[in-house]
């Protein structure tokens, strides 16, 4: 980019060949961090898409709403299963706390910018600012998902009858709560797999992300990239933490639209 | 010593307002696509279609976020497009595995 202090200066006098080029006007650390995210880009594809044959290979559900009850039988409607918010038990609010964390991934992804923004001017002050909000983010993303797990695993009051092969191999008909990776009040099994692996991997994504955040927030805060001369560590944060947003633009679709 | 580690030694240009309410207007734009999925989820009917917009919403914000957010389009061109036209091979796993899992559910149901 050409508003960025560029890491490692072209010498003129050693030419081409020299050494300390930058192949595609990207630094070093710039250019790597982009092809790390293709591959998980398609690390990431691979699950989706593994979601999407899983789930066609199944029958929807197809009766009335209000009727709905889990089965291995079929696959269940989203807006049916995750319909929880925390403080108000029992309450059918659908979709509406997996909104809420899609808008802080969202809000978060907005101050990194701000804060890579910040860092072309090399304006500290600024970019801890930012670092220090998108940080908050991250973890309060984080917070949520917990809590979405932990609801997920204990399930709801009433749970489901499932009919399933247990953990000795016995085929068994019995009221079923929560999901693990074995049966699930839900739906088949493979939902709730999916649900853990996918949701799990970002999730680990994000924890990575918020401990890069903090790095970056406190090297900004003490001073090592002023002395340093250039605010790109920032911008390679910066890369991964809107690749992790746009993982759960992803994911967010297929999970809990689709 | 001390002192002067704290004190600015690069020079700090002041914030463009353009380019901040840019930023500003582009999350605009992605919470509103994600607010009409929202309605989308709740009005509509379940089928094809539904989820055929679904998609095509999620790869529009996805093409906010790479451009606005992650400034591909400012990288230059040859970089641009090692990172976009690898992609293409998804297309050929969709077609694949998607057609396997309606061959499973034949098989199944």
């Amino acid at each position: 980019m050409s508003t960025t202090a560029t890491a490692i200066g072209v010498s003129s006098k050693r030419g081409i060949w020299g050494g300390g080029n930058e192949p595609l006007k990207a630094s070093y650390g710039k250019l790597m961090m982009w092809f790390f995210l293709l591959s998980d880009i398609f690390t990431f594809a691979a699950f989706l898409i593994t979601y999407a044959a899983i789930r066609v290979s199944y029958p929807g559900y197809a009766g009335s709403m209000d009727t709905f009850q889990g089965s291995n039988e079929y696959w269940p409607i989203p807006e049916l299963v995750f319909d929880a918010f925390p403080f108000f038990h029992g309450v059918h609010m659908p979709l509406v706390f997996v909104g809420l964390m899609t808008f802080i991934l969202i809000l978060s992804s907005v101050t990194m910018v701000l804060a890579v923004e910040a860092g072309h001017r090399n304006d500290r002050k600024d970019v801890v600012k930012w670092m220090l909000w998108t940080l908050l983010g991250g973890i309060a993303f984080l917070s949520c998902q917990a809590w979405e797990w932990s609801h997920f695993i204990h399930g709801s009051d009433s749970g489901s009858v499932i009919t399933y092969v247990n953990s000795v191999n016995k085929l068994v008909t019995e009221t079923v709560f929560g999901a693990n990776l074995a049966v699930n009040e839900y739906g088949p099994a493979a939902f709730a797999q999916l649900f853990f692996f996918i949701t799990g991997f970002h999730g680990f994504h994000v924890t990575i992300g918020v401990v890069l955040l903090f790095l970056a927030f406190y090297q900004a805060a003490v001073g090592v990239y002023e002395r340093r001369g250039h605010y790109e560590m920032i911008e390679k944060i910066g890369l991964y933490w809107h690749f992790v947003d746009l993982v759960w633009v992803f994911v967010f679709t297929f999970f809990y639209l689709i | 010593m001390a002192i002067q580690e704290n004190k600015s030694t690069l020079e700090v240009t002041p914030r463009d307002d353009a380019k901040f309410w840019k930023i500003w207007k582009t999350a605009g734009i992605l919470l509103a696509i994600t607010a009409v999925e929202f309605l989308m989820a709740f009005t509509m009917e379940r089928g094809v279609l539904l989820y055929f917009l679904f998609i095509a919403l999620t790869i529009w914000k996805a093409k906010y976020i790479m451009m606005d957010f992650m400034h591909l389009g400012e990288e230059a061109k040859p970089l641009f497009y090692s990172i976009i036209v690898p992609l293409i091979f998804l297309v050929w796993l969709v077609i694949a595995l998607v057609r396997e899992g309606s061959d499973i559910f034949n098989l199944r149901w």
